[in-house]
């Protein structure tokens, strides 16, 4: 009963808080303490999200957003993770890359954008990879550190009892070892892909990002903060999703 | 489908023979073993005893296969029977695979033997119920106790039906009231299998409790200082006294006073 109860006041004291912040927000601008033009109140963002869904804009803004979104984060996670996994694995490769690494990382997704118009144009596939690189670190880094964490004396038992080539090692230890390692990585890009999703729409691939911007210029903010939470729930929901996902791949971990 | 006996049919054949042995890390310098000469027979229970850090793993982990001598060879006789590995090792820390249940860590040697999943189900089975865990299998390896992670080390080893059990101090990280039942346990799998078992160990009395062999490894670098055919167990009275006193010198880096009347080899009781 108490675990029950437990169990549900997080939930409860996460929505209570939401309550009250909207409740502050919309006695404030009622109050007159903050300007409407400022910064709209929260009974304006239903009627201005109504009217977004009305005229397509919502639906359609979305269904671009994703398009980009899915598509930069499974280029950007699969490569990633697949570098990550094979420089943890094989020194040699580890040693070839660390320097173009060096070079590479510290340069933001965002920096890449003159390329990305330059070489895709402002559209899909120019947004796509801005998205994929900034996820693509992120992965690489996970995977990489994950395989580097493993048990060395896994290798051992492995090549014991008859694994011990490198394609029976790369199956029987380094996958299953440094999954949960992987699987973090990939959660943090499913959150960092939706901030480069604006970025990379920002300059005017159309999407959640393009929106945002236009409602921006026409100083709409209720329309800026529709889509802010629009975004905010697109993310919970993907990593809800996500976490079903990881706990029945990780049911070992506890 | 119970494990398969070995041994009784060829007791007395040699398993395992080390020929100067010699292991350095960086060639010709610094040797952790030389000179090491070994044979171990069909059925013998033999305890590897040495003080810590002498090289005693390291000699395991030559016979097995994982490190590859500097000089020497290592001979190991395996039957011809299908689908079973020349050798095994219990680690010392169980080293399971967290991310496998308890069965699959059992099978982990079955992989790769050509058995189907019935028969891998089965054998896996049968070791499980003969280290009594079979009502743990489908359990994590986080779930289990340290004893009972290190009973499924040993099914592990014993699922590959090996020629020689290799067992590296595999009670030592336990405590007392459990080492003291899985030693138990160990003789009474080793009397109904009739296997032969290499034990490492640093203590001496763990080594007189098990083995009915012993070996001391001693030095820099490390080679057998004694060969003691303890007999019979229970291990007991004065003539095991007297060899235990002597081990113990050994141990202890001291000389044999007894070593030129009885340094006794294997080959010759």
């Amino acid at each position: 009963m108490s675990q029950a109860r437990g169990r549900l006041l997080r939930p409860a004291l996460g929505l209570a808080g939401l309550v009250v912040l909207f409740g502050v927000w919309e006695v404030a601008v009622r109050g007159g303490w903050i300007q409407s033009g400022f910064l709209p109140a929260p009974s304006s963002l239903g009627p201005a999200w109504l009217d977004e869904v009305r005229s397509g804009a919502w639906v359609q803004a979305i269904r671009d957003s994703l398009t980009h979104y899915l598509t930069g984060l499974v280029a950007g996670s699969v490569t990633g993770t697949l570098v990550g996994l094979l420089c943890g694995a094989l020194p040699v490769l580890d040693g070839l890359l660390s320097g173009i690494v060096r070079v590479l990382r510290p340069i933001p997704g965002l920096a890449w954008v003159p390329f990305a118009i330059l070489w895709f144009g402002l559209n899909t596939a120019g947004a796509t990879f801005i998205i994929a690189i900034s996820v693509f670190w992120i992965n690489f880094y996970a995977a990489y550190g994950a395989v580097r964490a493993i048990d060395p004396d896994l290798y051992e038992v492995a090549a014991a009892f008859g694994h011990g080539g490198f394609r029976a090692r790369l199956r029987t230890v380094v996958l299953p070892a440094a999954s949960p390692g992987v699987l973090d990585g990939l959660r943090t890009g499913i959150g960092q892909a939706w901030m480069s999703v604006v970025a990379a729409e920002l300059f005017g691939v159309p999407g959640i990002g393009a929106r945002m911007m236009q409602a921006s210029s026409l100083l709409a903010t209720d329309l800026v903060v529709v889509y802010m939470l629009t975004m905010a729930l697109l993310y919970a929901v993907t990593d809800m999703l996500f976490m079903l996902v990881r706990r029945r791949l990780l049911g070992w971990q506890g | 489908m119970a494990i398969r006996e070995t041994g009784s049919a060829s007791a007395g054949e040699v398993v395992v023979r080390l020929e100067n042995i010699g292991l350095s890390h960086d060639h010709a310098h610094s040797f952790i073993l030389r000179h090491v000469d070994l044979e171990i027979r069909a059925g013998e229970f033999v305890a590897l005893l040495g003080p810590s850090g002498v090289g005693k793993s390291t000699l395991l982990r030559v016979i097995m296969g994982l490190v590859q001598p500097s000089e020497g060879q290592v001979a190991l006789q395996s039957r011809p029977a299908q689908a079973h590995r020349p050798a095994a090792m219990v680690f010392q820390d169980a080293k399971l695979m967290p991310w496998r249940s308890v069965r699959r860590n059992v099978e982990l040697g079955l992989e790769g033997l050509g058995l189907n999943r019935a028969e891998r189900h089965a054998r896996a089975t049968a070791a499980l119920e003969l280290v009594g865990l079979a009502d743990r299998a489908q359990r994590w390896p986080r779930q289990l106790s340290g004893g009972q992670r290190q009973r499924v080390g040993v099914a592990r080893a014993l699922t590959v039906e090996p020629d020689l059990l290799l067992m590296d101090e595999p009670f030592g990280a336990l405590d007392a009231i459990t080492r003291a039942s899985l030693q138990r346990e160990l003789l009474d799998i080793h009397a109904r299998r009739q296997g032969t078992v290499l034990f490492v160990t640093h203590d001496l009395d763990e080594a007189l409790l098990l083995a009915d062999r012993i070996i001391i490894l001693h030095g820099h670098p490390a080679g057998v200082k004694g060969d003691f055919m303890v007999g019979p167990r229970p291990h007991e009275g004065a003539a095991v006294q007297a060899m235990a006193e002597r081990m113990k010198r050994l141990i202890a880096g001291e000389a044999d006073p007894g070593a030129d009347a009885a340094y006794w080899q294997a080959s010759e009781i």
